[in-house]
């Protein structure tokens, strides 16, 4: 047993917990760079990839990619967007958190009725990728604003990166680079869209969009 | 034998006088009275008796009813039932004799006394029966004598509603029990308990054990089928809610253990089902508990938590059977039993206490009461006694209950995952429901009796005679005793644990003799709380000898006029647990926020109705009588076409039979 | 027998000295000189020298509150193990009567604070006890991840056993058991970021509201049982971090009490560096600390 892997495996579950307790958008932008740049060097410390020029460019590129420059573009989006900074989940912070928790036991349940094709380098692995994948999808159900749904599909992507290389180890170069890229365009048109709509609109609460639906019942009939 | 037969028979019969004598308030009263205290003196000594020479105590005569034989026994799961309904039952008829006094020429407290007395000797024999007829008699005897005490003030609109929830309630639960017990005399040919032997395996003992526990879970209050309680117990007079509460949901529980008995081995999963239903009543029930402002209704919830600890026990005891796993078979079946004795001396004392509030204030409301210590010192103490054991406090008794399940779930946390996980739910549940616990009744010591009276109520309050505090202070006597003489009592509950688990008496006298350790340490730090506090309060007294004790205002921040009513109330108390539960609670609230600098007068008020009624029980109940509407037209009042209906029924049977 | 009592003896001696480190930490991030070391002991006798001034409407529950809270904490000292070695009363179990004993603490200051009808007490301890509902249970299981992780169920072979080998392996569980015992200790403690024992305005206090009409020799039991209790739950922390197991007794105990005045100057640093939380934030910091040992739980099981 691999200990620093673990401990490593353990900050990111913190992370989820910080980023479903935590109120500030700044401070979630971050936990999720942090938790990515955890994620991409969980392989290393793992020693699962073997040290191929090509492992360590796909390592590099994701931790530079979710390390730096969504966190950049997140919080450049942020300032020019100049939105309250504020996180506002549906239900209250002490339920998602319970949430976060009820969802944690549930990958490791989910993940304990898998049956894996070769051991894993730590068995907690699973169903923490789980975990952060269900927290991503968390977050995005539960919170208003587009910026931190964003970083919802952030955190959906960093599960499925570290379930991709627990299962697949160096294998996943190609799979990850396709994920990068869509990710990376989310990121992208989301800021563009998140300015956007904050000039237009004054705030960037995805909840107000529901005014743009068509149909309006009338009160009348 | 007979000397037990003799209780019940004297509680009837000093019923019977007690309704004879009515117009003369005074003696009815005092008859109903004396016969409880005598009954049950009687039967403590036949118990006492059952318990030194256990050989003697069956009898069985046949009878004329079908399927029926008059057979009673008091074997082991019996006497510790028996047990508390004696004393409690006792206690409060003592109690109800001053209690009544106040009715004297508006009610008819003869009735009551009746009714009383015929409760009392239903309740015994629902414990001793061996019959399932003469149990079914029994339990609806049960049933109904206390369905007419519920309605004792029933001119009142919400009384009357109470009692008609009550009767519905106890009915659907009978069914089941009928059912059940139909089930079982079909396997076994007899209708007599000790024939009653299903084997395991197969469909049958699961259904079995289903209706039980819907049957007896409904008189035992298991949510959700606990809706009668919050409406019934505030309704009946003080010293009956205290006996339905104390002692008559118990005979659910008891119910439920003697069918466990008949089956063979039971299946792990009904103890996972009874913990789950220990948890949720025993958490859901404390948080309904401390939102309520009517101080019996809070009293009835709280019996729902404890109820669900109780159960959680149980469950524990079960799954230990299942599992064949003694420790905690034992531990978890001592610590639900033990709550059964306990909660029926603190929750008795709390609603004796609950009734001498009411008794002098003329209201339940706490959010009005206030500063009731000064006024009625030792009603007081013995309420505070009663509050601190119901938190399950060290030294006193419920402390020591929830210990052993706390015990049985910490012993097998190092078990197999399954049962490890169903473990630390307990303690963590066991951890919140105590900590709600605490946030409850110090709500209601602190708001009743301490602080200032919030309003004129409180005027006239004064310690109540002393037929009214002699039981209290019994009954917190009794708390305190059981709390630091455990480790005596519990080596006699061999022959109890051994009926109940089918473990033999051996290895339970092995398991018993590692838990008293711990027992004996929990008396010793008892004993070291106690010398502690006497310490302590003489170095006090020593210190302060001599000097100046000064007598002022309560420190008001400079408030120049100070007001009762600005204290803070029993809702403002809890609202930030409301507040954080308010998902489970959907507490309604209705007044104005206040938002100039100078408002006008405003009103505020909360009121938190049952979840499971509104929501469950209400559709279902409105779906029934959509579907009743429809069948109106038969029942129109012409009494001709009803004497149609007999014939063409009769001669339907007629044909059906030729 | 004799090193036992030693030990308890050493608890009852110390445990106000904490403080006062303490407050030197925060006088010391504040650039001020700061009070005395021993200030704590001076408070607490020239308290025991006084007379008493009581309330009007209190009762004998306002003088008994301190004199319970005060019995139950020393009673609670005979079951914490010091450097360890073995508590003076331990035996399976003893973490529910433990943790009892301090809900006991509780629940007479918080009687006492209501007896006195003021509005500012009753608002203290509605929080008090709305905080302990979170509290309890999240220092049950974390004391369970313990019971699991060492295979053992009383305080004093729990903390014999998490010796500071186990934490220099990293275990995971027990890394996430201290950060939750650290969330209980501050708020039980009634430290920043719960509560602030220097706040000088009644509606903001949690705990020093509920003894605001106390004083004298009560207000000396208070003061004396609040150091105590932060012993009592510093040992917790401290037996799992900061002890040695040389096999002299003496040496143990001189690094065990090093271990706890470490204690006070991190919580001296956390109070000077830190806000306190808006209040209705607390319950979000106590369910972490359920959060935690939830999880610490959850990889004791499978690991």
């Amino acid at each position: 047993m691999n200990s620093w892997v673990d401990l490593n495996i353990i900050a990111i579950v913190l992370m989820n917990f910080m980023m479903l307790s935590s109120s500030r958008i700044r401070i979630c932008i971050r936990v999720v760079a942090i938790q990515g740049i955890l994620i991409g060097l969980m392989p290393l410390l793992a020693g699962v990839h073997s040290t191929t020029y090509a492992s360590l460019v796909s390592l590099s590129i994701s931790i530079a990619l979710k390390g730096i420059v969504f966190p950049y573009l997140l919080l450049r989006a942020l300032q020019k967007a100049d939105i309250r900074k504020e996180v506002e989940p549906i239900g209250g912070y002490p339920l998602s958190l319970l949430m976060g928790v009820i969802l944690f036991l549930v990958s490791c349940w989910l993940s304990s009725r898998l049956i894996y094709a070769k051991p894993l380098f730590s068995n907690l692995v699973v169903p923490v990728s789980f975990a952060t994948f269900f927290t991503g999808a968390l977050i995005i159900v539960s919170r208003t604003k587009a910026i931190t749904q964003v970083l919802g599909y952030l955190m959906m992507e960093n599960g499925i990166y570290l379930f991709g290389s627990a299962l697949l180890g160096g294998q996943s170069l190609l799979v990850e680079l396709a994920i990068l890229l869509d990710i990376f365009v989310a990121v992208f048109v989301m800021g563009i869209a998140i300015f956007h709509i904050s000039r237009e609109f004054d705030h960037i609460d995805t909840q107000n969009l529901t005014e743009l639906k068509d149909w309006v019942p009338s009160k009348q009939e | 034998m007979n000397f037990m037969l003799f209780s019940p028979a004297l509680f009837i019969l000093s019923g019977l006088c007690a309704l004879l004598l009515h117009k003369y308030n005074k003696v009815s009263n005092c008859i109903g009275a004396f016969g409880v205290v005598t009954g049950c003196i009687a039967g403590l000594v036949s118990l006492f008796n059952a318990y030194t020479n256990p050989e003697s105590v069956a009898l069985s005569v046949p009878w004329s009813i079908p399927y029926g034989s008059f057979s009673i026994a008091i074997d082991a799961i019996g006497a510790i039932f028996l047990f508390p309904i004696f004393i409690l039952s006792a206690v409060c008829a003592v109690y109800g004799l001053e209690y009544l006094r106040h009715y004297y020429g508006k009610k008819n407290t003869a009735s009551a006394w009746f009714f009383f007395n015929l409760l009392i000797a239903s309740m015994i024999l629902v414990v001793i029966s061996r019959n399932a007829v003469l149990f079914l008699i029994a339990w609806e005897m049960m049933s109904i004598s206390s369905f007419f005490l519920v309605l004792f003030e029933g001119e009142k609109k919400e009384v009357a509603k109470a009692g008609l929830i009550y009767l519905i309630a106890t009915h659907i639960g009978t069914l089941f029990l009928l059912v059940m017990f139909v089930l079982l005399g079909n396997e076994a040919g007899s209708f007599d308990f000790n024939r009653y032997q299903i084997t395991a395996g197969g469909l049958l003992p699961s259904i079995i054990f289903i209706s039980a526990v819907i049957g007896f879970g409904t008189k035992a209050g298991f949510m959700p089928m606990h809706v009668w309680l919050p409406e019934a117990h505030p309704a009946a007079p003080s010293h009956v809610s205290a006996v339905m509460s104390g002692v008559m949901l118990k005979t659910g529980i008891y119910g439920l253990l003697r069918v466990i008995t008949f089956i063979e081995a039971p299946c792990a999963w009904w103890g996972y089902l009874l913990i789950g239903i220990g948890m949720i009543s025993g958490i859901l029930g404390v948080l309904f508990a401390l939102a309520q402002h009517d101080l019996k209704r809070l009293m009835a919830y709280s019996s729902i938590e404890n109820i669900g600890i109780i159960s959680m026990g149980i469950g524990l005891g079960i799954l230990g059977i299942s599992t064949q796993n003694p420790v905690l078979a034992i531990l978890g079946f001592a610590g639900g039993l033990l709550h059964i004795v306990n909660h029926a001396f603190f929750k008795g004392l709390l609603f004796l206490g609950a009734g001498v509030v009411l008794h002098q204030t003329g209201t339940k409301e706490i959010d009005v009461l206030g500063g009731l210590l000064k006024k009625m010192p030792v009603t007081g103490f013995c309420f505070l006694i009663g509050v601190a054991a119901i938190c399950g406090l060290p030294p006193l008794n419920g402390f020591i209950s929830e210990f052993l399940i706390y015990l049985a779930s910490f012993k097998n946390i190092l078990a197999e995952p399954s049962i490890a996980i169903v473990s630390l739910g307990c303690i963590a549940s066991l951890a919140l429901i105590g900590g709600l616990a605490v946030t409850c009744f110090t709500k209601v010591f602190g708001i009743i009796f301490s602080g200032e009276p919030r309003s004129s109520s409180c005027q006239n309050a004064h310690e109540p005679g002393m037929l009214m505090i002699v039981p209290l202070i019994i009954l917190a006597f009794a708390c305190v005793a059981i709390g630091i003489s455990f480790p005596f009592i519990l080596p006699k509950a061999d022959r109890l644990l051994a009926d109940i688990t089918g473990i033999s008496p051996d290895l339970i006298r092995t398991v018993l003799s590692g838990t008293m350790n711990p027992l004996i340490y929990i008396t010793t730090a008892g004993l070291l709380l106690y010398s502690g506090l006497f310490l302590f309060a003489v170095l006090r007294r020593m210190l302060l000898k001599g000097r100046t004790i000064d007598s002022v205002p309560t420190w008001d921040c400079g408030y120049a006029k100070p007001d009762p009513r600005m204290q803070y109330t029993a809702s403002s108390y809890v609202q930030p647990i409301v507040d954080f539960f308010k998902g489970i609670l959907r507490t309604q609230k209705h007044g104005c926020e206040l938002i100039e600098y100078f408002p006008d007068s405003s009103s505020f008020k909360t009121k938190t109705s049952d979840i499971f009624q509104e929501n469950l029980f209400a559709p279902i109940l409105a779906f029934i009588h959509r579907c009743a509407e429809s069948l109106k037209w038969f029942q129109h009042g012409k009494l001709q076409v009803y004497i149609l209906y007999i014939l063409f029924t009769l001669v339907a049977l007629f044909i059906w039979k030729l | 027998m004799y090193a036992k009592v030693t030990q308890l003896i050493l608890i009852f001696l110390i445990s106000p000295f904490l403080f006062g480190v303490i407050n030197r930490i925060k006088a010391f991030f504040a650039g001020r000189k700061g009070i005395p070391l021993l200030q704590t002991y001076y408070d607490i006798f020239k308290l025991l020298r006084k007379g008493a001034v009581y309330s009007k409407t209190t009762t004998w529950i306002f003088i008994a509150g301190p004199i319970i809270s005060l019995s139950a904490l020393v009673c609670a000292c005979a079951f914490i193990p010091f450097a360890g070695h073995r508590a003076f009363f331990s035996f399976e179990g003893d973490i529910v009567l433990f943790i009892y004993l301090l809900g006991l603490a509780r629940f007479f200051t918080v009687l006492a604070a209501l007896d006195t009808g003021s509005s500012f007490e009753g608002m203290g301890a509605s929080r008090e006890v709305q905080f302990a509902v979170f509290a309890e249970p999240a220092l049950f299981l974390s004391l369970a991840a313990l019971v699991r992780i060492t295979g053992t169920m009383s305080l004093s072979d729990i903390f014999a056993n998490t010796t500071i080998n186990t934490l220099t392996t990293l275990d995971p569980a027990i890394l996430l058991v201290i950060g939750a015992l650290f969330i209980i200790f501050l708020t039980e403690n009634s430290r920043i970021p719960v509560d602030d024992p220097n706040t000088h305005l009644e509606l903001t206090m949690i705990h020093e509201v509920m003894v605001l009409d106390h004083g004298g020799i009560d207000f000396a039991y208070i003061l004396y049982g609040v150091a105590v209790k932060f012993w009592i739950l510093g040992t917790l922390l401290m037996s799992i971090i900061f002890r040695t197991n040389s096999g002299i007794v003496f040496f143990d105990y001189a690094v065990f009490i090093f271990g706890m005045i470490v204690l006070a100057v991190a919580v001296g640093i956390v109070e000077s560096i830190m806000a306190r939380l808006r209040l209705f934030k607390v319950p979000n910091l106590l369910i972490v600390a359920l959060a935690l040992s939830v999880l610490a739980l959850t990889l004791t099981m499978r690991i």
